[in-house]
């Protein structure tokens, strides 16, 4: 329309392009202000001027978001918590998307009497309210001797992570042209093989979308962090609470805005390294033979 | 004995469908047999069965004398070329090939050989390395063709391999699928539901209809004695002419039944081979089989499509709607009257309530 006629076409162009800007600005500036305060020294900050530039790059805050300030009354920083976030988020991803993967394979794949049922069951497990299982999880775990420990909180996270990996998996790979799977059945190849072979190769975008999708879940995960970790294996979003809530004099804004970063850094660089397979993840119609 | 031997096989879902109802064929070794039919006649669903991909009712699969009605599709020793092909979109055509031979715990020196042999077979050489999403429809097709061949199998599937193909390439693929089974002598069972493949491919031709076969035989027979009146009007094209009539019970000719008086001819054998008294029937002439002439059944043309090497006609006769074939160009005009003769001899009788041939 706009591109027949070219006078409107750039006023119209400048338009979208000012609104775009605004919107850009509007988002970004709760970043500025987390990124310039986490540079400032208190006395900066307590000049009160939130949009102002810091006076210089002063990483004091963030040494102390990570190694020395107090969450609770313990001063050791994020640096714990962190760690147990990684090693925490780690498997529970890694076992959650590849139990997913083989669910997704089966049900798409490999129907049986009864699959279809299964399947809208675990729909169930996507949409269901997770405050729900709190009582009876923690009940289970307690069962189960993993109570208030890293691995009862792994456990819950590829628990309630399988509903949401089957179901991107099984539409994915209901886009597969089930012809390849009966070739490949002809060609002699077995529930695994044609797996590891042939279906896992087509799989990488919906591999990478589900991999940051429940790296990003799990890691920003609060409420089954708050509620089933045990005093040292609380993940990083417990320590940010503990942390931001943590006040003796004064409120070390800087040292919040810090530590909030170091909270969130690790969902952005996978967002950045893996970024474009996940739009295209997200956008990839079947493969095309 | 038998290469394939299909036992009464019989398909029902649910109880009540019936996809196939009981089917009997043969295949000999070396033979090229073909299975057409309109879509849903049950074809596919039999060369399912006959690779180990679907399970029958009840009957029995055999391949070279040996029960395979439950057997895995990777224990039959069998090839099969899909429609869409169903290259491996993660493979280059190398791997392609190899991956049943690979999967059969083939030693690599011997899969190398047998890859660079097929190559050759195809003219794929130069394409070994690409991915399948880098070649042509053609070469797609013959990637799977040569990954059927790979394996060496004991019978060769086809499921509609040529309908994803543009017109042209149909008619070279097909020259070269022929030529291929010229040459391995593999016994071979094609599903189409194009007539003209079943006619140019077949050794035999079984003609199915909602899961019964109407006809198994040569093509030949086929074209010149259809077995029903469904297989008279599915093979060749145009479509064999039919011309609803009754013999009444006197008569020594068969009088047609929406222009009375016009008079069908019949000759002896036929008149002898109709039942005593009345019957309804259908009278079938293929349009090649109806000339133009001076005298006989005189309607007006009302289509004329030329084809180069000969033309059809539509003629609105006494009788209905007629179409001819006639070699060369037509030098007449619509709206012209013609008159038509046809050898009673070349004329298909069935029965007008139970469809069979009777003459």
């Amino acid at each position: 329309m706009s591109s027949t006629q070219p006078r409107s076409f750039t006023f119209q162009r400048l338009l979208l392009w000012t609104v775009l800007a605004l919107f850009a600005v509007y988002f970004l500036t709760p970043l500025y202000v987390m990124l310039s305060t986490s540079l400032k020294d208190m006395d900066q900050v307590r000049g009160g001027n939130l949009l102002a530039l810091p006076h210089g790059l002063n990483f004091e805050a963030w040494a102390k978001a990570w190694g020395t300030a107090c969450t609770g009354i313990e001063c050791n920083g994020l640096k714990p918590f962190f760690m147990n976030s990684l090693m925490m988020v780690l498997p529970a991803v890694a076992v959650s998307t590849a139990i997913g993967a083989v669910n997704g394979y089966v049900l798409a794949k490999w129907t049986f009497r009864g699959s279809e049922t299964m399947f809208a069951f675990l729909l169930f497990g996507v949409f269901m309210p997770l405050q729900v299982v709190l009582l009876p999880m923690s009940q289970v775990l307690g069962w189960m001797g993993l109570a208030s420990s890293i691995w009862g909180l792994m456990l819950v996270h590829i628990v309630c992570g399988i509903p949401s990996t089957t179901l991107f998996f099984r539409n994915y790979y209901v886009g597969l042209p089930q012809e390849l799977v009966k070739a490949a059945m002809l060609d002699g190849a077995s529930f695994w093989q044609i797996f590891f072979r042939i279906v896992l190769p087509l799989s990488t975008p919906i591999l990478v979308v589900t991999l940051i999708w429940q790296f990003t879940n799990v890691w920003n995960d609060f409420l089954f962090g708050v509620v089933f970790s045990g005093a040292d294996s609380k993940p990083i979003t417990v320590g940010l609470n503990n942390l931001a809530n943590t006040s003796s004099t004064v409120k070390e804004y800087n040292v919040d805005m810090a530590a909030a970063l170091i909270a969130a850094l690790p969902t952005l660089f996978v967002y950045v390294v893996a970024g474009k397979y996940f739009v295209r993840g997200l956008t990839a119609g079947a493969v095309k033979g | 004995m038998g290469a394939l031997s299909i036992r009464q096989v019989k398909k029902t879902y649910q109880g009540n469908v019936n996809i196939l109802k009981g089917i009997d064929i043969e295949v000999e070794a070396g033979e090229f047999l073909i299975l057409v039919g309109p879509s849903g006649c049950g074809k596919s669903t039999l060369l399912s069965m006959i690779a180990g991909l679907d399970t029958p009712t009840s009957g029995q699969i055999h391949i070279a004398d040996r029960d395979v009605t439950y057997a895995p599709s990777k224990d039959r020793d069998i090839a099969m070329v899909f429609q869409s092909y169903a290259l491996y979109p993660n493979m280059n055509v190398k791997q392609n090939i190899a991956f049943g031979l690979e999967m059969r715990k083939v030693p690599k020196g011997e899969r190398e050989e047998i890859v660079a042999r097929v190559a050759k077979m195809l003219q794929l050489e130069h394409l070994l390395d690409r991915k399948p999403g880098q070649l042509s429809g053609g070469q797609r097709q013959r990637v799977a063709m040569g990954r059927a061949l790979a394996r060496d199998p004991k019978l060769f599937l086809f499921d509609e391999p040529l309908s994803n193909l543009d017109a042209k390439l149909r008619v070279e693929m097909r020259a070269e699928i022929k030529l291929l089974h010229q040459r391995t002598k593999t016994t071979t069972v094609y599903v189409t539901h194009d007539q003209v493949e079943a006619m140019t491919l077949g050794d035999r031709i079984a003609v199915m209809k909602e899961g019964q076969v109407q006809q198994l035989g040569t093509p030949e027979d086929i074209y010149a004695r259809p077995a029903t009146r469904f297989v008279a009007e599915f093979i060749g094209s145009p479509a064999m002419n039919m011309i609803e009539a009754q013999r009444t019970a006197d008569g020594q000719s068969v009088h047609a039944a929406n222009a009375s008086g016009i008079d069908l001819p019949l000759t002896e054998t036929q008149r002898n081979a109709l039942p005593k008294g009345h019957v309804e029937l259908t009278y079938g002439l293929r349009p090649e089989d109806v000339s133009l002439a001076d005298n006989g059944l005189p309607g007006v043309l009302t289509i004329i499509e030329p084809t180069g090497p000969e033309t059809y006609a539509t003629v609105d006769t006494g009788v209905g709607k007629l179409t001819i074939r006639i070699p060369g160009a037509l030098r007449r005009s619509v709206g012209e009257t013609v008159h038509l003769q046809w050898d009673a001899q070349k004329a298909h009788l069935f029965d007008a309530g139970t469809e069979m041939r009777l003459a």
